[in-house]
């Protein structure tokens, strides 16, 4: 099949100013950290982007501190309708500087720029967007209209902003103040809301930032003035943070790990389907909790879905992450470069056929094309394990039922996508499938009004919607 | 004439809809609130606590998979059969908690009346904590509650009878099965409710009831993998306070194992006379949210 050439369409990286190095914000105001710098790279490149702060414990009690009189002084006092005009306005500032934010993302993290531009960054501010309009209406919402107090908030390196934006948006909207830690292999975009923060005229110490590894993480979910724990990343992250917890009064809400079924039945719309997995896997390098990592294709019909997803596959355009037409960026660090080779040598020692796109790899940076197993069963570690990259493991079914107990063979429930023209199907399907989101012929789609969360090992509480207040309310248990 | 002799009654467990005996052998004294032998109750081993997740995870499927307003029936059938059996429960309140027949009475009246508020409840919960998303884009998009499976509930210990039925009813309702530790001390209204659940139509495995002590049994719940969540409120009430507090985080620790939902116990036994608040179900719910594309 032939396909046409692309010529390279780069987006400029002049739009966005990165600074030699960058500080912690602390109630307000940048400021030296106490920890071992450290640098955080271009993983499209190795190129240092910058040499960011580490906030030790000093420093996290510093945040904390600000936090805490922010919240009882200023922040949880203030008029719900005056907390909305500043999240107003943080969203208003964000869709104008959509466009750096996008690129910064794009250069922190890996991401191809048609991602950070056209899905992270009009999330986010959608999601300031809404929970601005939360903020004075909170009577309504069920959990009543007292915060919580302080939350220590914790995010992943797969979607900075966003899930920045799921954590902040919420807990200021409901009079909470925050101190939160991104990634260390993703601080940029953080500290870019910092000074977004600052432009809004956020009072002092509402939003703290504090950058740092997981000790950071740890000195902050264990502080003991923190009311509330919110974080994404790993199911073992999780359940250490679980532990933690324990025997306080702290309240927890944990976004980890899945291991979704993407179900395809031979009556599904092929074409779509076929599109749906390669969204389901490939979007975001497979950096994705919710990603469709293993398809459950049904018998009859699996030997055309996957020559059509192989045909779909070559097609994809890996590399440059700032040129548009990219449509697979580079991976996240090294060190999840590593992990997901391995877990691809341990699919192949298992028995599985592995199946790689065939595309040049750009020679500097961390790249692995778009893969995926056949033969695959239960059993095998790329069925159970979260790999967290581009890789499909691909597993068959004769029925429904045997596609909702394959689906449910795991201890994870975040997510699941279902492929039929048959309504009664997916319904049926969909009400048996243990995920806290379902995807009927289509996957992942993401929308500040629609909750998303886990079952089981995929964690607790649900982050949008509604149902996104439970967690930063006093009322709230969901 | 010489006095007619009673037929004593042997106190067993209830799992999977049967009455089996404990598979440890051992049973314990239970004493009402005078100290007087009252009998002997099967006390709960590790083995017992095994068997009756086993039990509600069997009855999971088909319970969670009933109909709302059929949930709602079998709810209110127990308040109908424990409404039935007033007599009864009114002693074995008397014996557990000390209380007068009168005030006895009272307690009995108000764990028929908290049933019969959960039975209400079972199709109401969804339109009050689901509903329709308005996504920005061509999207059908539902969100729904729905239970999440297997629930430990450690009862509470002084509450034997209300304070059970508030904490078991909100569990089933919602279309979980339970396992439930009763209070140590005051096994007497839980082992006669496992007779009012065997007789009405819950089906067996929905309800497990195990008499016995949470100190012990609590944490083979807390750390077993196919147990979805704990109800660690039994914790109160065990003596001295702070071992319950002790206990609270042990269990809450291994509970982390594969991360059941935790309801933490308060910090005293609540006034369970008072409304429940939803958190008493919604805890035990998963939010689903199920989206569509639209088009033609």
């Amino acid at each position: 099949m032939s396909v046409f050439e692309y010529a390279p369409a780069p987006e400029s990286r002049a739009v966005v100013d990165v600074k030699p190095s960058y500080g912690l914000f602390i109630g307000g105001e940048f400021v030296d950290g106490h920890g071992t710098p450290f640098k955080t790279v271009n993983p499209a490149t190795e190129e240092v982007l910058s040499e960011v702060a580490e906030a030790d414990a000093a420093d996290v009690e510093a945040a904390v501190k600000a936090a805490r009189r922010a919240h009882d002084r200023t922040w949880s006092r203030m008029p719900g309708a005056e907390r909305a005009k500043y999240l107003y306005r943080i969203a208003r500032i964000i869709q104008e500087r959509s466009r750096e934010l996008a690129v910064l993302e794009s250069l922190d993290n890996g991401k191809p720029i048609r991602e950070a531009r056209d899905v992270d960054v009009p999330i986010v501010a959608a999601h300031f967007f809404y929970y601005a309009g939360w903020a004075d209406k909170l009577e309504w919402s069920g959990y009543g209209t007292t915060p919580i107090g302080v939350a220590g908030q914790v995010i992943p390196w797969n979607f900075p902003l966003l899930m920045l934006a799921w954590k902040v948006a919420p807990a200021l909207a409901c009079g909470n103040t925050v101190v939160l830690k991104p990634a260390e292999t993703t601080p940029l975009t953080a500290l870019l809301f910092a000074e977004i923060c600052q432009q809004a005229d956020l009072p002092a110490g509402v939003v703290n930032i504090v950058t740092g590894a997981g000790a950071t993480g740890q000195a902050l979910v264990a502080h003991p003035d923190v009311d509330k724990v919110a974080f994404t990343g790993s199911t073992e992250v999780g359940k250490a943070i679980a532990r933690t917890v324990a025997g306080t009064s702290k309240k927890v809400t944990l976004e980890l790990g899945g291991k979704a079924a993407n179900i395809v039945f031979d009556d599904a719309p092929l074409d779509e389907a076929v599109e749906g997995i390669v969204d389901g896997i490939f979007f975001n390098q497979g950096h994705v909790c919710c990603a469709g990592s293993r398809l459950l294709v049904q018998e009859s019909v699996a030997e055309e879905v996957l020559a059509r997803l192989k045909r779909r596959m070559a097609t994809l355009r890996v590399g440059d992450p700032l040129d548009k037409n990219t449509d697979v960026g580079a991976i996240n660090s090294a060190e999840q470069l590593a992990r997901i080779r391995e877990l691809s040598a341990i699919g192949e020692q298992e028995g599985a056929g592995r199946w790689s796109a065939p595309c040049e790899l750009p020679d500097r940076g961390f790249w692995f094309p778009p893969t995926l197993f056949t033969g695959v069963s239960q059993a095998h570690r790329i069925a159970r394990e979260e790999i967290f990259g581009p890789v499909l493991s691909v597993l068959t079914f004769r029925t429904p039922s045997e596609a909702v107990e394959k689906a449910n063979n795991t201890p994870y429930g975040l997510s699941a996508g279902v492929w039929t023209e048959k309504g009664s199907r997916i319904l049926h399907v969909a009400s048996q499938l243990k995920a806290g989101v379902v995807w009927a012929n289509t996957f992942n789609k993401f929308d500040p009004t629609s909750p998303f969360g886990g079952y089981k090992e995929s964690g607790q509480g649900r982050e949008g919607g509604r149902h996104g207040l439970a967690a930063y309310l006093k009322g709230g248990d969901l | 004439m010489a006095a007619r002799i009673d037929v004593r009654k042997t106190y067993k467990l209830y799992v999977g809809g049967a009455f089996p005996r404990s598979e440890s052998g051992y049973s314990y004294p239970v004493e009402d609130a005078k100290g007087t032998f009252v009998a002997n109750a099967a006390l709960a081993s590790r083995k017992d606590a095994r068997d009756a997740v086993v039990a509600a995870r069997k009855a999971f499927g088909g319970w969670s998979g009933r109909t709302a307003y059929n949930r709602a029936q079998v709810l209110y059938r127990v308040a109908e059969v424990l409404e039935d059996r007033r007599p009864q429960f009114v002693v074995a309140v008397q014996q557990s908690e000390g209380l007068s027949a009168s005030r006895a009475g009272a307690v009995v009246d108000a764990a028929v009346d908290r049933l019969v508020w959960y039975a209400g409840w079972a199709d109401k919960l969804t339109q009050v904590v689901g509903g329709a998303n308005p996504v920005a884009g061509p999207f059908f998009n539902l969100s729904t509650p729905e239970p999440t499976g297997v629930v430990a509930v450690l009862a509470p210990q002084e509450s034997s009878l209300l304070g059970l039925v508030s904490v078991l009813a909100p569990v089933v309702v919602t279309g979980n099965s339970a396992v439930v530790v009763s209070s140590f001390r005051r096994p007497l209204p839980a082992v006669n409710l496992a007779e009012v659940l065997a007789t009405s139509d819950v089906p067996g495995g929905v309800v497990n009831l195990l008499t016995g002590d949470a100190a012990t049994i609590g944490p083979w719940l807390a750390a077993h993998m196919d147990v979805n969540a704990i109800d660690l409120g039994g914790v109160r009430g065990l003596e001295p306070a702070e071992a319950g507090d002790a206990l609270a985080t042990d269990l809450e620790v291994a509970a982390a194992d594969n991360l059941k939902r935790v309801r933490r116990a308060p910090a005293a036994e609540p006034d369970f006379t008072a409304t429940p608040g939803l958190d008493t179900m919604t805890d035990f719910v998963e939010i689903k949210t199920v989206w569509h594309p639209m088009g033609v």
